[in-house]
């Protein structure tokens, strides 16, 4: 039976940098700066708005520094960064970011295919930027990706999730961001793993980050916010393909979770009709369609 | 087990409608012997209950004009239905005389739907279908209903549940088998979907519930799990996701039957259908018909090459 969902929910939209970062087309910097300033002004509380990684691994975002010092600050909204390493937080820092995100995996396996180390290491590595930020007075925001599975191990255990979430949280993560990285996870799953995290995380520090892959994620969605989560991650326009099927999508899409949002009666405080401009925007840059099924149908809102 | 602790349903079948509410609103107008290819591999899937074809004029409806070459091409495999609509005692005779064994009727919740749809009053409807009903009773042959605008109206906007009931009622006791609730805009939400279920199962047991989303707002699996949730065991879908939505010009519509047995897989609960043959047969067809597919298990799929 349906439980009582949270009256409110943070979107956190991370269209700029994970959606961008899996764009084939690369964007340029205004047009990067528009899209971040446009998110700005349709209510949403936090934007992804770039990574300080190595332009040699990320040519997308090689653009981090000046994005992140041209970009309009409004008040009350918060611009976490990825920072990979204590050099990438060193860098970020620099460049006026005032909150970072640190990205670990349930997966030894894709942990090694994506940083090229053990779970472990990048734990070790992380701690580094836990330290300076703790000492600096910047929140971190710890991602776990593949809960609900790999593209390399096949099914992840739940018990893996919530041992590599405890760990993070412990570190000192404000909130852990659960993401399904290749979509491939169910209600049934999510359910699964969510129980088995929550018995080590608190709830109100846990969100979710679901691709729509194989169409699951407002379904998956439903199901963790029927457990109580009150923080979804999505992109606008659901850019951002998915890295492991070529052609497949990634991201859900931010415009079609505050539908089902506001049709749930959730607040969220973002205006849809300004998010679904921004997204005709960014596509319209992009010269590609977008993902989101309400920005498709459009016309009876 | 596991559908079974969540308290869902462990069994769901789900009703196949590509061939008839799919191929009908696709721009294609596809040739008889590719409709009853596709109708036979689906045949072959495990899925219990496949829509045929439409027994209403082709004046109206051209794609469907082939119903009774259809009809007679077919093979039909023991096991599985093959439902065909009928707006009327016409195409109820006719499509008995083409061999039909099951029929449905479609009626609404919203009179202004009803007006443009089927040129008569939600009232009027329901006479012409107490005669199919009727005729197909002295016959021993099921009828099932269908109540469109269950969610929202193109026209009338809002819905009331109660307005939902009602219909739904008034079918149910002409003698339908079952009650097939569509989200004809796709409108809905889990929110609206509870509330209209709430109200339904007042008037009808919830093993008479059938639910039919269109996924036009992307919103048809969280739709269908807060339907499955409430008890709801059958579940209407179209291969490969084919059918636009009339009302939304290059907007999707039905929810695609691969993505949905995606998820009950994953829930633990039981079709009894082959998902790889369902791919495959939305493969066919949409190689057919020249487009991409809607369902986003079969894009995924098919371009990772792994199942």
């Amino acid at each position: 039976a349906a439980a009582a969902l949270p009256k409110r929910v943070k979107v956190v939209e991370v269209g700029p940098r994970d959606g961008l970062q899996n764009e084939k087309n690369i964007v340029p910097t205004p047009v990067k700066i528009n899209l971040i300033n446009m998110l700005s002004e349709t209510g949403l509380q936090a934007i992804e708005a770039t990574s300080f990684v190595s332009p040699k691994w990320v040519p997308q975002m090689a653009d981090h520094t000046e994005v992140m010092r041209g970009i309009n600050k409004l008040p009350g909204v918060s611009y976490p960064v990825l920072t990979p390493n204590l050099k990438g937080f060193q860098a970020a820092v620099a460049a006026g970011a005032k909150e970072v995100s640190i990205f670990g995996a349930a997966s030894e396996l894709f942990t090694k295919k994506n940083i090229n180390c053990s779970i472990e290491e990048s734990l070790e590595r992380f701690d580094e930027v836990m330290t300076a930020a703790r000492a600096a007075n910047i929140p971190v925001r710890g991602y776990v990706s593949c809960v609900l599975g790999c593209p390399y191990e096949g099914k992840i255990s739940p018990a893996k999730v919530a041992e590599v979430s405890k760990k993070m949280y412990s570190m000192g993560c404000y909130e852990i961001s659960l993401g399904d990285t290749i979509g491939i996870g169910t209600p049934g799953s999510m359910k699964e793993m969510l129980t088995a995290v929550m018995k080590e995380v608190p709830v109100g520090a846990l969100a979710v980050h679901c691709h729509d892959t194989y169409g699951q994620a407002l379904a998956n969605i439903l199901v963790a916010l029927q457990m109580g989560v009150s923080v979804v991650d999505a992109s606008v326009a659901g850019l951002g393909g998915c890295p492991y099927a070529q052609g497949a999508s990634g991201n859900v899409a931010t415009e079609d979770l505050v539908y089902m949002l506001n049709g749930l009666g959730i607040h969220t405080g973002v205006d849809l009709q300004k998010l679904m401009d921004t997204g005709t925007f960014i596509c319209n840059a992009l010269n590609r369609r977008t993902n989101s099924k309400v920005s498709q149908a459009c016309c009876r809102l | 087990q596991e559908s079974q602790a969540s308290g869902l349903p462990e069994y769901i079948k789900i009703v196949e409608v590509g061939p008839r509410d799919g191929l009908q609103n696709e721009k294609v107008i596809v040739p008889t012997d590719i409709k009853i290819e596709l109708i036979n591999r689906l045949s072959k899937t495990g899925l219990p209950a496949i829509e045929v074809t439409s027994f209403v004029s082709s004046k109206w409806v051209p794609q469907m004009a082939d119903h009774k070459e259809v009809m007679r091409g077919i093979e039909r495999h023991p096991g599985v239905q093959y439902p065909v609509l009928t707006p009327n005692l016409q195409g109820f005779h006719s499509a008995i005389a083409a061999g039909a064994t099951e029929v449905s009727v479609f009626g609404a919740a919203s009179e202004a739907f009803s007006r443009m749809n089927i040129n008569c009053s939600i009232a009027e409807s329901m006479e012409k279908f107490e005669e199919v009903a009727k005729s197909a009773r002295n016959m021993n042959i099921p009828v099932r209903g269908y109540v469109s605008c269950a969610l929202g109206c193109p026209y009338e906007g809002n819905i009331r549940p109660a307005k939902v009931a009602e219909v739904s009622k008034r079918l149910y006791s002409m003698g339908c088998y079952e009650i097939s609730l569509g989200d004809t805009i796709g409108v809905g939400t889990p929110g609206s979907m509870k509330r209209m279920l709430e109200a339904v199962m007042k008037e009808i047991p919830l093993s008479a519930l059938a639910v039919h989303c269109h996924d036009t707002y992307g919103q048809a699996l969280a739709n269908i799990l807060t339907a499955i949730q409430m008890g709801v065991a059958v579940v209407d879908s179209s291969v490969a996701g084919l059918g636009g939505c009339p009302y939304a010009k290059g907007a999707t519509g039905n929810v695609a039957t691969e993505d949905v047995i995606y998820m009950l897989n994953g829930l633990g609960i039981n079709t009894g259908v082959n998902l790889y043959k369902v791919m495959e047969a939305g493969n066919f067809i949409c190689t057919a018909l020249n487009k991409t597919t809607n369902s986003k298990v079969a894009q995924a799929s098919f371009n990772t090459g792994t199942i």
